[in-house]
């Protein structure tokens, strides 16, 4: 059993490239978050953090390059959010549905 | 060290209760991927109160989110991804085997845009203290400045900065632990702990470094931005 760790080495080219990617996201975000999009504003405001978080977690975080137990793990860990927000959620956010 | 740890080839680090070297990393990078998932849940309750409140309350939301200075937490958004890949340069480095000064120098490079985060987060969090934004009894008295910008709303804006303090405070305070943590692994690095075979230390402080970007990335949007567009222009002033 020899197994060292041999590390994967991402090249500087993809580290810039997420890095200029995540400059342009922000600028992105300012920009629409000028426009009026009514409800659109947040959904889209979403849509770019959630790319810009996961460049970060796949490519500098290495989870593009990490086994199937740690890919898991970052799955599992958004779930359990969703699982908080979604189970909150049911009640406060559809309070006055009905009409009342 | 000999009852801790044994010397796998290259004279490197190997805890004895591992078989070998990828064994090692793999057990760290679980361990470390646990600690953030608890971390994630720890920032989600916020999040959660956050979403709660502001569907509640949507008019204050907006008039409290104008009253930040976009251009502050912008700078600050570009200085925390400015030293998340400055610390991606740096684990490069222990990879390739680029020795000790360039990590300690790309290091030294992420110690300086934390620092400067942190330093931004002062004078805008002055700029709140000026102006009485400030969650507590104070924020409501009719003649304050806070009454004065947004009148019947008040109370409910006063949980807006309850939450902005909140959650940026939590974030900073990961900042100032991530900044100790910082100097730690450059005496390390200086010490010449970090080698292609086991650069676990560094890779794991990275993990949290770039988590704590990741919050951030949620926070600017959710907090500063949602004023934006009801004048056209970012709420500094």
């Amino acid at each position: 059993m020899s197994g060292d760790h041999k590390p994967h080495v991402v090249p500087i080219s993809h580290y810039i490239g997420v890095f200029v990617a995540l400059i342009v996201l922000t600028g992105a975000t300012y920009w629409t978050a000028l426009l009026d999009l009514g409800a659109l504003n947040t959904p889209v405001a979403m849509t770019i953090a959630i790319v810009k978080a996961l460049l970060v977690v796949l490519i500098f975080m290495h989870v593009k390059y990490s086994n199937k137990l740690i890919q898991t793990m970052a799955v599992a860990s958004v779930l359990w959010l969703l699982i908080m927000f979604a189970f909150t959620g049911q009640d406060y956010l559809t309070r006055g549905w009905l009409g009342n | 060290m000999s009852q801790q740890a044994h010397a796998a080839p290259g004279g490197v680090r190997l805890a004895h209760h591992f078989d070998d070297l990828q064994q090692q990393h793999e057990s760290a990078q679980l361990g470390m991927w646990a600690f953030m998932l608890t971390e994630i849940l720890f920032f989600g309750g916020l999040f959660l109160c956050y979403i709660v409140y502001r569907n509640l309350y949507p008019e204050a939301w907006q008039l409290a989110s104008h009253q930040l200075n976009v251009l502050m937490g912008g700078i600050n958004t570009a200085v925390l991804i400015c030293s998340s890949l400055t610390m991606a340069l740096a684990i490069r480095t222990a990879q390739t085997g680029g020795g000790r000064i360039p990590q300690i120098a790309w290091l030294t490079l992420t110690l300086i845009f934390g620092m400067a985060f942190l330093v931004i987060k002062y004078f805008e969090y002055a700029e709140k203290f000026e102006h009485g934004l400030i969650p507590g009894p104070s924020f409501i008295d009719p003649s304050g400045h806070a009454a004065a910008v947004f009148g019947g709303e008040v109370r409910h804006a006063r949980i807006f900065f309850s939450l902005y303090f909140m959650m940026t405070g939590l974030h900073a305070f990961h900042m100032i632990v991530g900044i100790g943590l910082m100097l730690w692994m450059m005496r390390c690095s200086w010490k010449g702990y970090f080698t292609p075979k086991n650069y676990d230390g560094l890779e794991m402080f990275g993990l949290y470094w770039h988590f704590v970007d990741v919050v951030w990335i949620f926070l600017f949007p959710l907090l500063y931005l949602l004023g934006a567009h009801a004048t056209g222009a970012g709420g500094a002033h």
